[in-house]
């Protein structure tokens, strides 16, 4: 074990796989000669030249279609993006390139690309730069999507995207670079599709990921407090999700609260709660609650930003609510 | 607006019920769970509970008429309410009543919504039970019906705590914890060729003897600290079998056609005679009981028995069934098995005999006992090492407890 900034269990992960496999590369804004906004990359470039790491204009729609080409042809690339925000503009390239190709091409054309870089709202940066999109690329055939919320899970979960032989979304967390903690040494791959249990609990599940993992656990902390044992599920990859662990953890608690980033409709959330109603149905003992984000383009105003995002207080009351015990 | 009172399904077999006695006459104000008639099942009596508030308008069954589950057989509605379109007419041609499409399988849903999703009509749409999906299959397994548990969650919904605080039977009955087991192959192979050969319940049958020497004087010290209740070599046999029945699980299933339930806890059914058959009344979780509570409890739902008072969780849900005859002098027999249990004993009568023992001829007191298995359930080895473990407990009782 060694204890790394998330930050820097991406870094890893990036040099890792470059020095084991010369058909990685990583291609974006800044990745290069700024080393990342948000210093991923660092040292990559002088270690592994510029044509494997690559610096890009801005020009999103641009370089991601590079990139879709690029893995045609065989290569494993890395399209870095500042956020997810911008990755707006090349969302034709993921969705209509990259997530059909394989299908398009009758199996002739396997996509090994992954997409990477911050998700979700971090500190007064408004509504067009405060966004979740993990329900859009979940929604997409032939996509897979990652969210880590440790840096052990960042390192082995960039891997196993790396990897895998299909295009896959990243989702990392600005509010998360700086986060430390304990890495495996060694090769350490993380499955995508396999939640983890951070906490074991019999009274409630309460299911989050990336940034939610942490509101749920101190959400868990204090409601232990008052008895109520809550078992706290790490999706860690939103598609495919894993049912299995799900299924077990409602059988046991009888509630569940499911808590994310993004809005509430047709949400992360809206889909666990499907799947475990549909899965476990004679075993639910309340109907499911979700914490999600306020249903507005996330205010600038600090005091509205901190209301409209998810918390700790509303995981609770909504655990409170499946448990029927009212404060 | 008008709630009409239909013969309910009061028992999991019940197929047509008999009113004995009207609580309640024409005028007469009702309030929905109060006692409108008494009606006789097939296994006893059982009350009929008001659906629905207002006055009961019309009669339309008389005492000691039976009718089919499902059958109109009375209308509360206000006062003042025009009720004349409801139940027989005249030129007969009165909607047909539904019929009972299946036989329920379990008390609770003798009630609740799933009585109104066969019959819309029955009971006004206020009356609707709100449980949650987990309480609803916690009610069935512990056979509770949810119209008489109340729910604590929001609008009055039953949830799991309600029903795990809900009273079961007299006794307190616990959960029926069990596995189910899906079929092998060669397990759906066995009970394929056996039915074929022996009817739809392949029986086979075990009998050993065994030494009540040492029951014997238990028995008696155990009786001579004149302590209340005697306890009857029949509690001990009882006792014994539960407690055989937690070390040979393969023994205490049912066996439900795809796959076999395995119970963690020994509910064991005696068979008790009545005036015209006989009915068994189950003692729930017997291997967590004391002889002393078994032998109460048995005493107490005998009686009730007698009186055809017992509640339909007192006699279903069993999961192994003592037969006794030894009181009729019956020196050995053999039991019919009580579906879906997958086995009985049959226990005759102690005897003395003489036995050789150690090369001497001696007498001593015997008593026969024949297990009958459900083949499909239980193999002749399976049933032999249950019976070896029963004797071996009847022949030294502080085994019992080891």
């Amino acid at each position: 074990m060694h204890t790394v900034t998330y930050r820097d269990a991406l870094n890893e992960a990036l040099r890792e796989e470059m020095e084991r496999d010369k058909d990685v590369f990583l291609m974006g804004e800044e990745v290069g000669i700024y080393q990342g906004a948000y210093k991923v990359s660092r040292g990559l470039l002088d270690d592994f030249g510029p044509e494997r790491v690559i610096d890009t204009p801005i020009a999103e729609l641009g370089f991601t279609g590079i990139g879709v080409g690029a893995a045609m042809v065989g290569l494993r690339p890395i399209i870095e993006f500042m956020t997810w925000n911008f990755a707006l503009l090349a969302i034709d390239q993921i969705v209509n390139s990259a997530a059909k190709m394989l299908s398009m091409s009758n199996g002739q054309f396997p996509i090994p690309i992954v997409f990477r870089g911050p998700g979700g709202a971090a500190l007064q940066l408004a509504g067009q730069h405060s966004q979740a999109f993990e329900s859009w690329y979940a929604h997409i055939p032939g996509l897979k999507v990652v969210a880590p919320a440790t840096p052990a899970d960042a390192k082995g979960l960039l891997k196993a995207s790396i990897r895998d032989n299909n295009p896959v979304i990243v989702l990392e967390g600005e509010m998360l670079y700086n986060m430390k903690g304990e890495v495996p040494d060694g090769d350490h791959v993380v499955p995508i599709g396999k939640a983890d249990v951070k906490r074991d609990g019999a009274d409630v599940t309460i299911v989050c990921h990336s940034k939610t993992v942490i509101p749920a656990l101190k959400a868990a902390d204090k409601l232990a407090l008052d008895k109520i044992e809550a078992e706290v599920i790490d999706l860690r990859t939103l598609r495919p999700l894993d049912l299995e662990t799900l299924t077990q953890s409602v059988k046991k608690t009888n509630r569940c609260v499911i808590v994310e980033e993004g809005w509430p409709s047709c949400g992360i959330g809206a889909q666990v709660a499907f799947d475990i109603q549909s899965l476990a149905f004679d075993y639910l003992d309340a109907p499911i609650e979700r914490v999600t984000s306020a249903d507005v383009p996330m205010p600038y105003n600090k005091r509205l930003e901190r209301a409209a995002k998810p918390n700790l207080e509303r995981i609770v009351e909504a655990v409170r609510n499946v448990t029927y015990s009212a404060s | 607006m008008a709630t009409k009172i239909v013969m309910e399904a009061l028992s999991p077999t019940m197929e047509e019920g008999t009113v004995v006695k009207w609580h309640k006459s024409e005028g007469d104000t009702v309030k929905s769970g109060e006692t409108l008639a008494e009606v006789e099942t097939d296994k006893a009596i059982m009350e009929l509970i008001a659906r629905g508030d207002g006055v009961l308008r019309r009669i339309f069954t008389g005492e000691g008429i039976a009718v089919d589950v499902g059958s109109l057989i009375g209308v509360i509605g206000s006062a003042d309410e025009d009720v004349s379109n409801i139940g027989p007419t005249p030129v007969g041609d009165s909607p047909a009543t539904p019929s009972p499409t299946e036989t329920p399988s379990a008390p609770s849903q003798t009630t609740g919504s799933d009585t109104a999703i066969d019959h819309p009509t029955v009971q006004p749409s206020d009356g609707r039970v709100k449980a949650s999906p987990l309480a609803r299959r916690l009610a069935t397994e512990r056979g509770l019906d949810l119209a008489n548990v109340s729910g604590s969650g929001p609008g009055g919904r039953i949830v799991k705590r309600d029903v795990i605080s809900a009273p079961v039977g007299v006794t307190g009955a616990m959960a029926a914890e069990y596995e189910d087991v899906p079929l092998s192959q060669i397990r759906k192979t066995i009970a394929r060729r056996l039915v074929q050969s022996i009817g739809p319940i392949p029986h086979f049958f075990l009998t050993t003897e065994i030494d009540m020497v040492n029951v014997t004087e238990a028995r008696a010290s155990l009786n001579a600290m004149g302590d209340g209740q005697k306890i009857s070599f029949n509690d001990i046999i009882l006792k014994v079998v539960a407690e055989t029945l937690i070390r040979h699980p393969d023994c205490n299933a049912w066996w439900q056609d795809d796959h076999i339930r395995y119970f963690r806890d020994a509910h064991i059914s005696v068979a008790v005679a009545i005036d015209d058959g006989l009915i068994t009344p189950v003692v729930r979780s017997a291997n967590h009981k004391t002889l002393r509570q078994i032998g109460q409890e048995v005493r107490e739902l005998a009686s009730r028995a007698k009186d055809k008072r017992l509640r339909p969780d007192e006699y279903t849900g069993g999961t192994f069934s003592v037969s006794n005859l030894g009181m009729f002098g019956i020196d050995q027999f053999t039991g019919v098995i009580n579906p879906p249990e997958a086995g009985l004993l049959a226990v005759g009568a102690i005897e003395d005999k003489a036995v050789a023992l150690d090369g001497q001829l001696v007498i001593r007191p015997r008593m026969r006992v024949t297990m009958s298995c459900d083949h499909r359930v239980i193999d002749g080895a399976a049933g032999a090492r249950f019976l070896q473990t029963a004797q071996h407990m009847l022949e030294n009782p502080l085994a019992i407890v080891w």
